[in-house]
């Protein structure tokens, strides 16, 4: 299945129309119990899926499975890839020509999806959105962040890049060029941060730790 | 096949609004503006067919197009260098100076 597609982000219900910058002090206000509200498409997915099953299409069994490797996907995958990279030249090379091989190198299945990897560069800082939605590249890096769904950073971010960098913390140096990508249809984009310096004695595992979310969809830099 | 490569000069379509009920991926703020094929990404099924249930085939081809940021937004504040990259599908682009 394709959870990072077009149709289906109907967990929208509440307030995230504005950004937050990055902070680890921050307490975003906790979002309102929806378990007594049994709004219409929580109703269709129930009912579909008791459908499937009843069918026999399904097992319970495949629908926890499937939850279940959602719920693996997470930023520290992509983590590694970033490190690899740092530490393979050969590597970075294959991450860019034939992503899906090279990240199952790492152990991680990027299934379907067709992944762009851009490469930050003392000459150029990549950041990602979806203007249209919320493409994601989940298979890597599992469910995005709601300021990354906000209209507020879609509609901003393509238009004055580097005053919403800004407001992340992100300080991008006047002579070097800021990319924008709109992911606009089937590809999904993964930035490959540029490792930092005073790194260089760091093992792959270390280097991985130091690589955050943000930073792989190129509102953040990293930093030792 | 595609019929642009990489490093063609093409103009997007300028269709506003599209006739309705519509589900297009060409955001409105890129449409009419001249850009450079970074890429060809290869052919996907056609989703301006697909919302609405039918087959979506035959597939077309689609491209990542590079803009100028000072091509798109007059008031661009930023780098003369600064770019924006998005997903187009063939039949949203002309070859520039073709566009009917």
């Amino acid at each position: 299945m394709s959870g990072d597609h077009h149709h289906h982000h109907h967990d929208h219900d509440h307030d995230h129309d504005h950004l937050h910058p990055y902070d680890p002090e921050h307490h975003h206000p906790h979002r309102a119990d929806q378990d007594d509200t049994m709004t219409y498409y929580r109703l269709m997915e129930e009912a579909v899926r008791e459908l499937m099953i009843e069918k026999g299409l399904v097992t319970p069994d495949d629908i926890r499975a499937e939850v279940e490797a959602m719920d693996a996907r997470v930023p520290a995958n992509g983590a590694k890839v970033v490190a690899r990279a740092w530490t393979d030249p050969e590597f970075k090379t294959r991450l860019i020509e034939t992503p899906k091989e090279a990240i199952a190198e790492v152990g991680h299945d990027i299934g379907p999806m067709r992944l762009v990897v851009l490469e930050n560069t003392p000459e150029v800082h990549n950041v990602v959105v979806c203007t249209l939605c919320s493409c994601y590249p989940r298979w890597i890096l599992g469910i995005p962040p709601d300021w990354y769904k906000s209209r507020s950073y879609r509609s901003r971010v393509v238009r004055e890049p580097r005053t919403v960098l800004r407001e992340f913390g992100t300080e991008i140096a006047d002579n070097r060029e800021v990319r924008v990508h709109d992911s606009t249809a089937d590809m999904r984009y993964f930035v490959l941060p540029m490792r930092p310096a005073g790194t260089e004695g760091m093992s792959e595992a270390e280097l991985a730790a130091l690589v955050h979310r943000d930073a792989m969809i190129g509102v953040t830099e990293v930093s030792a | 096949m595609a019929r642009f490569a990489a490093g063609d000069r093409v103009r997007v379509h300028k269709q506003f609004p599209p006739t309705p009920p519509s589900h297009i991926r060409t955001p409105y703020y890129i449409r009419g503006l001249s850009g450079t094929v970074e890429r060809v990404c290869g052919a996907f099924r056609n989703p301006e067919e697909l919302a609405f249930g039918r087959p979506g085939t035959p597939e077309v081809p689609l491209y990542r197009v590079r803009f100028r940021q000072k091509d798109v937004w007059p008031d661009y504040e930023g780098n003369e260098a600064d770019k924006i990259e998005i997903e187009i599908f063939e039949f949203w682009l002309d070859a520039e100076g073709d566009e009917a």
